[in-house]
């Protein structure tokens, strides 16, 4: 291993999509109401109620950890977790220890030389969510706290995996690879607020491990590693040593901060949760059919749609883009496929992301639309985009949305062609205003003819296709000469 | 349904309730019109629950526990709520927050515990059913001790649902009464699987007891009569069983090996349960509230240490110990080794013997304040420890006097049998009678 080689072990904790908590029949369903509105007796932790275990929340892993080839364990067992904090309704948290629910298994990524890698697994195990705290002014200074239960209970499956990543890009890959499959799955929806929490281990080879705590965002990871990994080169490089500690990530700053060594002397006091039965369901493994998965699915978009290798993995690395792409390109996938790739996977995503903007907003059949005013050439590359952004704007804010089609034609963005009429007008104009560029073009200095192509296009607005307009004018200065 | 109301006033001489619901409602059904005292750790919608804890005190639960609904779908009235040790830990009632019971029998003796409210009101035949909960023998000992019925069923067939947990693994919610017979009715309304314990069995309870015990196997075995049990009580008990002899049973002597680590292991276990189980009460959902001007950390450790009591807090203690990093193989495995053993020795001979038969405690009542040092109060449960670890059903009955005070004779049987300890009970019951 070289010098400063950097290891990356992630814990990751992902919110199962199931309809009722984990241990209670109380609703997951509470982003939208008020604060302990889905709580009962189990989930708020009242004296005297018990856990009751719901099989979906177990079912729902048990596809995780076939998708990723995990060993089912034959008898697995929940235990508490003993720790005080306000928001642990029961002062302990119902998870599992020494005995997962399934261990071993791998994810395959790509890695940072773009050749494809397995990343190993330790386990995956099944707990329940705490509640939230919710802080009057900020947590050092305000006035108190409130406490809302309506997150306790919630199952969650925490998937953790050997240090077999090699630098932060590595780890957001794994990451990505790790939502998109348990959405594939129809275990997990990434877009809920608070449905991931990551823990990250780091180290760099020859010394001591850190443990970064409260990561809550695909990019978060990235980030706080990327900062770690600078954080300790730069300690070794003035000759100091890296210390063993836990770290919290501050997302808003995008830095790392030593947590109070306190915090790291917990012992949790683990003990089986005398209220529940031991759990055995190795045989259910068989029952449990699997879904096409990431890499399936991107190997079908290459066979199907002729998609490049990069454009197929962009469109298959989220359910609801993959989902999206077929939609749009149903109605003639030969005849769309290629450019709909390209327009979604290098443009779309893009301004998708740049205005934080979810693609369920958008409608498949008007990307459709603008493919195929594209496919046509009604329309250029530059107009593309502009129809594309106007779209978006009115989806985020909450305007009427108009068609691709009538967009064009209130902004008079149709492509010029077969206007030759009002094209001859504009090329006339270009030549008669630039003799300078004329005289250059015909001593054969071919720059000239990009200018002046340039002035065209400028005067068109962009709708004329730059190739056309070359043509004309070509064609039109070897009619001067003559 | 047609709803009545009792007039629920007792002079409670005793101290044997900490609520009692005056105009308590009943409806129609078995048990119509029954006035049944309810162990203060059994949640109950709208009536006060503390678990005779400071910390608890104003705690209105907003949900029935599944033996309360049964009994209310059965017709009873839900006369009080009783006292009790402390969360059920102590063997006198004595460490209840709120003043010790008195045993009916002789008010400066204890009623033994931790249903010593329970036993008590039913001694003193101010309800004729109640309902106790056993850890350890906190069912059998008072009943014992106050000269009455009282039955630990098989691990899992009541539902623990709404039963303040001590420690989870052993404990049942069971039937005390005058008389078998009404304890075996009291049982047929509480047993039954609930959908809301994973722990509880389908298995309902329908029997009518029949007191003909021709052919039944008894096994005695030699640690029930061994050193520590008081010879008088011994002997009040060797009689009893000469009696089921009499009335067509053999017996035959066996011994319990594993009963020299049985109360090791028991408080080992429960104190580690316990210690998890009341972590809960840190006064940010109920009871004492916490102070919020004052660090998270600090008010919970306020509110524990004003809201518990002695007893309590040494439970916690210990249990907290036991379950700690580098103790837990030393301690709470080890227990869980020592229970195993336990389980391995009853079963085996309870293959060759029906029921065991033994003194349900080695002494009779204790006088008020006698047993002040804890450990001499942990070793009066030997006796009744072993059913808890094992799981399997054990009854109390009343079998005769030492110094005017009652015995009870402790019939323990295979799990799920409790129907045969019951009939043995009943057997005795009525040839006593007659």
């Amino acid at each position: 291993m070289t010098e400063n080689q950097v290891i990356v072990g992630l814990e990751v904790h992902c919110q199962l999509d199931t309809k009722s908590k984990l241990f209670c029949g109380c609703s997951t369903d509470y982003r939208s109401d008020g604060p302990n509105t889905h709580v009962c007796p189990v989930c708020l932790g009242l004296p005297g109620s018990m856990p009751v275990l719901n099989k979906k929340a177990i079912e729902y892993a048990m596809r995780v950890a076939k998708a990723f080839n995990c060993t089912v364990i034959r008898e697995s067992e929940f235990s508490r977790k003993n720790y005080f904090y306000p928001d642990l309704d029961k002062a302990y948290q119902i998870t599992q220890y020494d005995k997962p629910l399934a261990e071993g298994g791998y994810l395959e990524i790509e890695a940072d030389e773009a050749r494809e890698k397995r990343v190993q697994l330790t386990r995956i195990h099944v707990e329940e969510d705490p509640g939230r705290l919710v802080h009057m002014g900020n947590a050092e200074r305000g006035k108190y706290s409130l406490v809302d239960y309506n997150r306790a209970g919630i199952p969650l499956i925490e998937i953790v995996s050997e240090p077999d990543m090699r630098s932060p890009k590595e780890a957001r890959k794994f990451l990505n690879k790790l939502r998109a499959t348990l959405e594939y799955l129809g275990v997990f929806d990434s877009e809920k607020e608070g449905s991931l929490r990551v823990d990250a281990n780091i180290s760099l080879s020859g010394s001591e491990r850190v443990e970064i705590k409260n990561i809550t965002s695909y990019k978060g990871v990235e980030k706080a590693l990327t900062f770690e990994v600078t954080r300790q080169k730069n300690l070794l490089r003035r000759g100091l040593k890296v210390d063993r500690e836990t770290r919290h990530y501050l997302e808003a700053q995008g830095i790392t901060q030593s947590s109070r060594s306190k915090e790291q002397e917990h012992d949790y006091r683990y003990f089986p949760e005398p209220d529940l039965r031991p759990i055995h369901v190795q045989s259910w493994v068989k029952d449990i059919i699997l879904p096409e998965l990431p890499d399936a699915r991107r190997e079908r978009f290459i066979a199907q749609y002729g998609c490049s290798l990069n454009h197929a993995r962009t469109l298959t690395g989220g359910l609801r883009l993959a989902n999206f792409f077929e939609k749009t390109v149903t109605s003639d996938p030969k005849g769309l496929s290629t450019l709909a790739a390209t327009w979604i996977a290098d443009t779309l995503i893009g301004e998708l992301n740049y205005r934080s903007m979810s693609i369920d907003a958008l409608d498949p059949d008007s990307i459709t639309v603008l493919v195929l005013l594209l496919k046509r050439d009604a329309i250029t590359d530059k107009s593309g985009i502009e129809v594309l952004r106007v779209m978006l704007d009115q989806h985020l804010n909450k305007q009427p949305c108009e068609a691709p089609q009538a967009i064009v034609t209130r902004l008079n963005l149709a492509k010029t062609a077969g206007d030759t009429g009002a094209l001859e007008v504009v090329i006339q104009e270009v030549i008669s205003e630039n003799p300078k560029a004329v005289d250059d073009y015909n001593a054969g200095r071919n720059g000239a003819l990009n200018f002046l192509v340039g002035q065209a296009m400028k005067k068109t607005r962009g709708r004329s296709d730059p190739g056309e307009l070359n043509r004309k004018i070509v064609e039109k200065l070897g009619n001067t000469e003559v | 349904m047609a709803e009545h109301r009792i007039v629920f006033e007792p002079e409670d001489r005793y101290h044997a309730f900490l609520t009692v619901c005056k105009n308590a409602t009943y409806g129609s059904g078995t048990l119509a019109g029954i006035a049944v005292a309810v162990k203060d750790n059994i949640s109950t919608k709208g009536i006060e629950t503390t678990c005779a804890s400071k910390i608890l005190k104003g705690y209105i639960p907003p949900y029935d526990a599944h033996v309360v609904s049964l009994l209310k779908q059965s017709g009873a009235a839900i006369a009080g709520k009783t006292n009790m040790d402390e969360f059920g830990m102590g063997t006198t009632t004595e460490n209840s927050a709120f003043g010790p019971t008195l045993n009916p029998c002789d008010p400066t003796r204890v009623p033994g515990g931790s249903s010593g409210g329970s036993a008590a009101a039913v001694a003193a035949g101010m309800v004729q059913m109640a309902l106790g909960t056993d850890t350890g023998g906190s069912i059998r000992c008072p009943a014992a001790f106050c000269g009455i019925v009282g039955l630990k069923p098989t691990y899992g067939r009541v539902s623990r649902y709404g039963l303040i947990a001590y420690a989870n693994s052993l404990e049942q919610i069971g039937p005390m009464a005058k008389n078998v017979a009404d304890v075996s009715r009291l049982m047929q309304v509480i047993a039954g699987y609930d959908c809301r314990d994973t722990t509880s069995y389908d298995h309902p309870y329908t029997q009518t007891p029949d007191a003909d015990i021709t052919g039944l196997k008894i096994g005695i075995p030699q640690e029930y009569f061994g050193a520590g049990v008081d010879p008088k009580v011994a002997a009040v008990v060797k009689n009893a069983i000469a009696r089921l002899e009499e009335l067509g049973a053999t017996t035959v002597p066996c011994s319990i090996p594993s009963m020299e680590y049985a109360l090791a292991a028991y408080y080992v276990i429960c104190t580690s349960e316990a210690s998890s189980n009341l972590a809960r009460f840190d006064g940010v959902r109920y009871g004492h509230a916490a102070d919020t001007k004052k660090s998270w950390h600090d008010a919970f450790r306020e509110v524990r240490r004003a809201g518990f009591g002695t007893e309590v807090r040494r439970r916690i203690m210990l249990g907290t110990f036991a379950l700690s990093s580098g103790y837990y193989g030393k301690y709470y495995a080890k227990a869980q080794i020592a229970r195993e053993n336990v389980k391995k020795d009853v079963t085996r001979i309870l293959s060759e013997v029906d029921v065991i038969a033994g003194p349900t405690m080695p002494t009779i009542a204790f006088k008020l304040g006698e047993k002040s040092d804890p450990l001499s109060m942990y070793l009066s449960d030997i006796l009744t420890v072993p059913a808890n670890l094992a799981g399997i059903p054990a009854i109390s009955v009343p079998c005769g006097m030492v110094n005017q005070m009652p015995v009870g004779l402790q019939i323990m049987g295979r799990s799920f049998e409790d129907e045969r300890v019951v009939d043995v009970a009943y057997a005795y019951e009525q040839a006593v009678k007659q």
